[in-house]
């Protein structure tokens, strides 16, 4: 049987598979349908410091094999996630990791700082790279500079180990990378989705209430490999990968491409129970290639 | 909630674009209330890629039935399936009517609009069972839309109709004959209503004047169904503060009262 733990150097997941954030919700909805503790890990829905209130709907739309949304980060606010969500998070053999938002630096740092004396947190995952929260889809991560600044003023307070989730809609998504390594970031994350437009042709209007959104799903697995690729080759920090995946073969395939772990998404909202399909396949793809431990595929990709 | 990855559908009937199906699923159905829905995976492989949300119509012992109109590729799938296949449901999600209390002798109005007769069905019998005086009012375009009315009459609910192009009952909205119907002499102590939301808006608005409740089951796009993409909001009172609320979770069903429609958004 291949051993599927991975070590990401500041911690060991029993497993490469970590449900992404904004499509877990705060892990507590998946609990009728799956046991937390079968996770490598999970991330939380964003936390700004206080509760957001999100966007007005139509919030989704669904396109060839993928989903555009624009939620809006709504969410209850780090003292309410302190009081109410992460009590019933203690305990758990998966990492549980913290998606920390803000409006600006010293917001990020702010919710950081309340979460720092709270037990139960594996990480912090940075989202500087929200496209539903601005105008136009702005977010810090297009920019190396400013998440250079971002990434060092949290990882100065920081108690815990730092992931910083890029955004695919980067000039150079390879040179953020970079910068957030230097920085201080303890790994990467990506990627979050692409900013996209919906048209109802119809009423010749956008088809979501925030005019923009961000495309998520099967639809973007090509490009979302493709970025994990070129930044796994330019930084030494771990990646982890995301962008589109269903099954264990498609995990792989981040792997093969340079990821040391991998979050699935919107298909949870498929299927609440993917992540487990998901370790299980990739267990099969283990047996089936003779591997003894599942980093050995981890940037084997033959040119 | 479960996922039952294998409801067989032991019985289907179709009449033009409106669909009927019955599912077997012990667990869910077992569970199942009125007002509550399951999340229904149309296709296995990507296209659609989301599930599609269908609240339940009626439940007998381990079986439960949808009845839904094929509007887009997902319910056109679903009209496709036959007796026999098997489909990947979750269920039963939501909070459904409000059936707690006494409710004998209570007079409930039902007030469904096209498709939206769906879940009360279900409603209009637990309700009977309940010792309420159940009337259901079903409107719709035309007579076309009206497929459900011999249903309803052979489980002796026989409706008031109503269509707006005036092919079969009433010629009007049917919540204009809700309203003729209380200027005369009918007196309901409790509105319920599926429907079109300018329809539920109607009911809302009908209620508040009769100084009586009602309950709305709204419709949205879902992502998921069960609280995790946060996708399927609708502005809600509760507590004296408004604010976007997942219909999968805290509804589909709520007070009238407590909807905040668009334009009345401060």
């Amino acid at each position: 049987m291949t051993d599927l733990s991975v070590d990401l150097g500041f911690c060991v997941l029993k497993n490469p598979v970590i449900a992404a954030s904004g499509t877990f919700g705060y892990g507590l909805e998946f609990q009728p349908f799956l046991d937390l503790n079968l996770l490598g890990g999970f991330v939380v829905k964003g936390l700004y410091y206080d509760p957001r209130p999100g966007n007005p709907p139509p919030r989704l739309f669904e396109t060839a094999g993928g989903l555009i949304n624009a939620i809006g980060l709504q969410g209850i606010g780090v003292e309410r996630f302190a009081e109410e969500v992460l009590p019933k998070l203690q305990g758990l053999e998966a990492a549980v990791i913290i998606n920390v938002c803000g409006d600006h630096e010293e917001e990020y740092a702010m919710v950081v700082d309340h979460l720092n004396g709270l037990e139960g947190i594996t990480a912090y995952e940075l989202n500087i790279s929200c496209p539903n929260v601005k105008q136009g889809g702005r977010c810090p991560a297009m920019d190396p500079d400013a998440t250079f600044r971002i990434v060092k003023e949290v990882k100065k307070i920081s108690r815990r180990p730092l992931i910083t989730k890029l955004t695919p809609n980067a000039v150079d998504i390879t040179g953020v990378a970079v910068s957030a390594q230097e920085a201080g970031s303890d790994a990467l994350s990506l990627v979050n989705t692409f900013l996209a437009l919906a048209v109802d042709a119809e009423s010749r209007r956008p088809a979501l209430a925030n005019v923009l959104g961000g495309l998520s799903g099967p639809a973007i697995k090509p490009l979302a490999l493709r970025m994990v690729y070129q930044v796994a080759a330019r930084v030494s920090i771990p990646v982890i990968g995301m962008g589109g995946i269903t099954s264990g073969t498609d995990a792989a395939e981040f792997l093969i491409a340079g990821a040391s772990a991998v979050q699935v998404g919107t298909a949870n909202f498929v299927d609440p129970q993917a992540t487990l399909n998901i370790i299980s396949e990739l267990e099969d793809y283990g047996r089936r290639h003779n591997i003894e431990k599942i980093t050995e595929l981890i940037g084997t990709l033959k040119i | 909630m479960h996922k039952d990855p294998s409801a067989s559908i032991t019985h289907k009937e179709s009449w033009g674009t409106y669909h009927m199906l019955t599912l077997n699923t012990p667990e869910i159905a077992t569970l199942a209330a009125p007002g509550q829905f399951i999340m229904v995976r149309t296709s296995l492989l990507h296209q659609p890629l989301l599930r599609r949300p269908f609240s339940i119509h009626a439940v007998s012992g381990t079986e439960l039935i949808i009845f839904f109109q094929s509007v887009g590729v997902g319910t056109r799938l679903l009209s496709l399936t036959n007796r026999g296949q098997a489909l990947d449901i979750l269920g039963p999600l939501g909070r459904g009517f409000d059936l707690s209390g006494d409710l004998k002798g209570l007079q409930a109005a039902l007030v469904g609009g096209g498709r939206g007769i769906a879940p009360l069905f279900f409603l209009a019998n637990e309700l009977r069972k309940m010792g309420a005086d159940v009337r259901i009012f079903y409107g719709g375009n035309s007579e076309e839309d009206l497929v459900l009315r011999e249903r309803f009459a052979s489980a002796g609910f026989a409706p008031d109709c109503s269509t707006e192009d005036g092919s079969y009952g009433y010629h009007g909205l049917v919540t204009d004959l809700v309203i003729k119907d209380t200027r005369e002499a009918y007196a309901p102590d409790r509105l319920y209503a599926c429907g079109p939301d300018g329809m539920l808006q109607a009911v809302g608005e009908l209620a508040h004047g009769l100084s009586i409740p009602a309950e709305l089951s709204l419709e949205s796009i879902m992502g998921c169904g069960f609280g995790a993409c946060w996708g399927c909001v609708h502005k809600i009172r509760k507590d004296g503060e408004e604010a976007w609320r997942k219909i999968c979770e805290e509804g589909p069903v709520f007070l009238a009262e407590d909807v905040v429609w668009r334009g009345e958004d401060r």
